[in-house]
């Protein structure tokens, strides 16, 4: 039987390798899920295998973990997304620490090489938690998104983190005695977690979800090296890696280092030491709007958050196949950083039925922009901000934007003239070639359309 | 444990391979999918609330599966829900 389950665990961790690699590929996409959550049964089963194991409790324990999970992911809104895999991740974290516990409240006279693990899955599922509970509540905007700075911020953390390296130190040393230790670096882990999460603004929480995301498998990879589990070792770390890479990436596409966004407290001040903006928005009537639009024959659309947010998606695709019936070739503009995680945007005109092939990465989008007769801004406000390439005070400046002002004309789909999730001001409102469509952005597209219908 | 140890490393530089080359329309439902599978950690959840640990290791250890289990049951429902939603031009 032994032998039975440590096969099940090597074609669990091949399934999951090979279900990561398709999940990469849009076509294959959803088998890749489909393989990986097959690998996941297979080692549930197997561990069920696993002798003189009580069943009861266990049942109990997957009966009302199945029903929460199954519940909540059928409920979500794709807007609350990055909410979501926030929760999950975090039940990850609390799982891979409780994990870490229990073995040690089981079997506290550990060896070094089962003490170091503990500290460290206990150390990063509680970092994992909390942070990820904050993150929620912060994308959620439960508690103030903007980030939090108090006096001696980094020397408290810092302070805060040697302490916690010093108690490791401790309980690695003596494990067996060492039990108040262990609950007191629950508490301090609890505590880290939020104080490195509480400086971060919303507009950088895509950013810290996949900062997150890799630390939850890093915590299950902790727990394997406990339970001396090759699969969790190798589930754990791919997670671990994949969380990594596209921290990475979002950092990138910001312009800005990993340390800049877990540190700088970044969006704090709204003073900009940059060029005044100077000049006046100029408003436009949808009936104006639809002049313009119907001799466009390039159209780009940029959608950004504030488009989820007026669950705007649906008539967005309704105008976009009316511009394409007038003949107009239509394209969706999608910055690496619109949304609120990586890839949400996509998600979102996914759930509109947009076709993937009209979706356009900013990179490809850009040196096509001056030959857009039409560019429609709808609720995107800093990833078409031309302070990131115009103005060296600006504190986007740097970051890669979509360069909607080079184009022929820009509709800005707003609100009023408030600034965006980062607190910045747009000189882009007031530039020559661009009208502001005032109103809800739902609203101002349904109008547009209706234009085009009664014509 | 160092054949432990060179498996973690070995399993890192795999991730990244596979991981490097994904296109961002796909980010989201890469990031809940390897969300689902860093739920991997039910397995030292069921081995902890299957073990005789008394009250307390019992009740840590039914905890540790109900929260593994909502991440890989939630997460893996919730990336195939997105993905479902994927689709090409229809001709």
């Amino acid at each position: 039987m032994p032998a039975l389950i440590d096969w099940s665990y090597i074609a669990a961790a091949i399934l999951f390798i090979l279900g990561l690699k398709l999940l990469g590929k849009q076509a294959t996409a959803r088998k890749g899920n489909l393989i990986s959550a097959v690998g996941m049964l297979i080692a549930i089963v197997a561990t069920l295998l696993v002798s003189g194991l009580h069943y009861q409790w266990i049942i109990v324990g997957l009966v009302i973990g199945s029903a929460i999970g199954a519940v909540a992911a059928q409920r979500v809104q794709m807007t609350a997304m990055p909410e979501m895999v926030a929760l999950f991740n975090g039940a990850g974290g609390l799982a891979s620490l409780l994990v870490g516990w229990v073995e040690y409240h089981n079997h506290p006279n550990q060896l070094l090489s089962a003490a170091i693990p503990t500290f460290l899955a206990i150390l990063i599922g509680g970092v994992t938690l909390t942070g990820s509970v904050l993150a929620y509540a912060k994308l959620a905007e439960k508690v103030q998104s903007r980030p939090v700075l108090f006096p001696y911020q980094k020397m408290i953390n810092a302070g805060l983190f040697l302490l916690v390296l010093l108690f490791g130190v401790i309980f690695c040393a003596h494990p067996a005695g060492s039990y108040p230790i262990l609950l007191l670096l629950i508490l301090l882990a609890f505590a880290l977690g939020v104080l490195t999460v509480i400086p971060i603004g919303g507009a950088d929480m895509p950013v810290v979800i996949a900062l997150l995301n890799s630390y939850s498998g890093l915590a299950a990879a902790a727990a394997g090296f406990i339970i001396q589990n090759t699969v969790l070792i190798v589930a754990g770390c791919l997670v671990g890696a994949s969380g990594i890479i596209l921290t990475q990436i979002m950092c990138k596409a910001m312009n800005r280092s990993i340390t800049n966004v877990l540190f700088a407290g970044f969006g704090a001040s709204t003073s900009s030491a940059g060029v005044a903006v100077t000049g006046e928005a100029k408003a436009i009537t949808p009936e104006s709007a639809y002049f313009v639009l119907e001799a466009a024959a390039q159209v780009v659309l940029v959608p950004g958050y504030g488009m989820a947010v007026a669950q705007a998606q649906h008539v967005l695709r309704e105008l976009a196949d009316l511009l394409e019936a007038n003949g107009a070739e239509v394209r969706y503009a999608i910055h690496p950083v619109a949304g609120r995680m990586p890839g949400h945007m996509n998600v979102l005109l996914a759930e509109a039925d947009v076709p993937y092939e009209q979706l356009v990465e900013m990179d490809a989008i850009n040196p096509t922009m001056a030959t857009m007769d039409v560019a429609i801004v709808i609720g995107a406000n800093d990833v078409v901000n031309p302070a990131a390439r115009e103005d060296p005070g600006s504190p986007i400046y740097g970051m890669p934007i979509i360069n909607v002002d080079e184009a022929g004309t820009v509709f800005v789909l707003k609100r009023s003239m408030a600034s965006g999730f980062a607190g910045i001001e747009n000189p882009l409102f007031f530039k020559a070639n661009t009208r502001m469509l005032f109103g809800d952005a739902k609203a101002s597209l349904q109008a547009l359309v209706t234009e085009f219908k009664s014509s | 444990m160092i054949l432990l140890i060179f498996i973690f490393i070995l399993s890192a530089f795999l991730g990244f391979e596979l991981i490097a080359k994904v296109p961002s329309q796909l980010h989201t439902p890469l990031m809940s999918g390897s969300n689902a599978i860093s739920g991997i950690t039910i397995v030292g959840a069921l081995i902890a609330a299957g073990t005789e640990g008394g009250p307390v290791g019992t009740t840590l250890g039914v905890l540790a599966v109900i929260f593994a289990t909502v991440n890989v049951v939630g997460g893996y429902l919730v990336t195939d829900r997105m993905l479902a939603m994927f689709k090409g031009k229809k001709k």
